[in-house]
């Protein structure tokens, strides 16, 4: 009995995969049509017939395979990526993830309204169980879009918080042995440990002597900011090097005054230009005042 | 506290990851700008509330923060209220003084959030959580000295 029923469903899903073959072009010119493809394939309408030709053939190959349920299908691999394009420009033009899968459940209607067609009597039990097959199909290939663009936005997020670390620590040499930081926005003990590695890194490789960490960019130095600048401080110190702290604002100067934070330890300065030449006269090198001045 | 009329904007925000301590920094600098604060009244501001919130976060275990907007006569004002329910402060002296920690942190975290604002009031107690209750006003009222009368638990 119950082979019985497999082999039923089974027989209705090759009979699917069969229509879907014979339909392609009829399918695929209707869902050109849908808002879905239309938004998305814009610059020509055979644009829009090709992508949904590519979206039935891989439900065809689903349905052949068996695996109506699957959105691990093989199948769905060749179309997986062009199924996220969509979503992701759907999600662009402000439509709700919601609303996209709305939009892809809508392509069942044109699909059904070509099956039922198939059949002399509609109210037949094969007709019955073909579209009954088709909408576990559809319901399917909403799910893979939807899982595609969720791994895409997580994908995206993963891939920005990964650019911010290394955007936010570029360590630059300002001169033969002085090397400098500027650090921006906050610096929690993940940023900071980041901070801290290419900057002894960059000591190292450059051989410097004075490290310069620019904090005009950090909205806010509290006492945890304040305890990873001292750490760092200490760490570039043990390498050999003097750090200099630049870049603290008259706001920041008062707040740190009345946290009760000691930066009596730390050499700093108001601006990066101040930190450079403290750091240009310790070696010896002496810059004129003015442009067109001659040192004496 | 007496408020005006005018409904006071209080907003609730959580303080359960260090992303949120984020989001309640930026939160506190727009509705200090909002209020008229200026750039040095409004940094001691957030840099209290960024103190506070990982208070609340390392000490407390998470909790919440109630930011609201005060309106008192010409002047106005922030109020942020951050509450946990966490261990609770067994001695308030200790826990306020400067380089005390039990974290390791600088220890600055409560005794310098107070000298950042113009009230500040903890309330706390061994086993039920902690809540510290801070204002700051946007006119130039100078903050009150360590010691008199700034210190009144349940205030706010």
């Amino acid at each position: 009995m119950r082979v019985a029923e497999q082999d039923r469903t089974h027989g209705a899903a090759q009979e699917l995969s069969g229509f879907l073959r014979r339909r392609r072009e009829q399918i695929a010119q209707r869902w050109a049509d849908t808002p879905l493809f239309r938004t998305v394939f814009t610059v020509s309408r055979d644009e829009a017939v090709d992508a949904g030709k590519a979206v039935v053939d891989a439900l065809a190959e689903v349905a052949a395979g068996g695996r109506l349920e699957d959105i691990t299908a093989p199948g769905f691999g060749a179309v997986r990526d062009q199924l996220g394009r969509t979503a992701a420009a759907r999600a662009r033009t402000g439509s709700t993830p919601a609303q996209i899968a709305d939009e892809v459940a809508d392509l069942r209607v044109s699909a059904a309204e070509l099956l039922r067609a198939e059949y002399s009597d509609p109210a037949a039990r094969e007709a019955h169980e073909a579209a009954l097959t088709l909408a576990v199909l559809m319901g399917t290939l909403r799910l893979v879009v939807m899982e595609t663009a969720l791994n895409a936005g997580a994908e995206l997020i993963e891939r920005q918080r990964q650019q911010l670390m290394e955007v936010a620590t570029p360590v630059i040499q300002l001169w033969e042995g002085i090397v400098a930081v500027p650090l921006i926005g906050t610096l929690d003990s993940a940023r900071s440990q980041v901070v801290m590695e290419s900057l002894l890194e960059a000591i190292v490789d450059q051989r410097a002597a004075y490290a310069i960490l620019d904090i005009t960019g950090v909205p806010t130095v509290d006492s945890l900011v304040a305890q990873h600048l001292m750490k760092t401080v200490a760490a570039a110190r043990l390498m050999g090097a003097e750090c200099i702290v630049s870049g603290i604002r008259p706001a920041i100067a008062q707040t740190i005054v009345h946290l009760g934070i000691d930066l009596g330890s730390v050499v700093t300065r108001a601006g990066l230009a101040d930190a450079l030449a403290y750091a240009l006269a310790r070696q010896g090198i002496v810059v004129p005042a003015a442009p067109g001045t001659i040192p004496s | 506290m007496a408020e005006e009329p005018r409904p006071p904007a209080s907003i609730s925000l959580p303080i359960d990851t260090d992303a949120d301590l984020a989001r309640i920094r930026q939160q506190v600098r727009q509705a200090a700008t909002d209020l008229g604060f200026g750039l040095v009244q409004q940094t001691k501001l957030i840099t209290a509330a960024s103190e506070l919130a990982r208070n609340t976060l390392v000490h407390g275990g998470g909790g919440v923060v109630e930011i609201t907007r005060l309106h008192e006569g010409h002047r106005t004002g922030l109020r942020l209220c951050f509450v946990d329910h966490g261990p609770g402060i067994r001695d308030v002296d200790l826990a306020m003084t400067d380089g005390y920690t039990s974290g390791g942190g600088l220890g600055l975290g409560l005794s310098g959030s107070k000298r950042l604002v113009h009230e500040f009031a903890l309330d706390t107690e061994p086993g039920r959580g902690t809540t510290v209750t801070v204002v700051a006003w946007a006119s130039g009222v100078p903050a009150p000295r360590s010691g008199a009368g700034s210190f009144r638990p349940g205030a706010g």
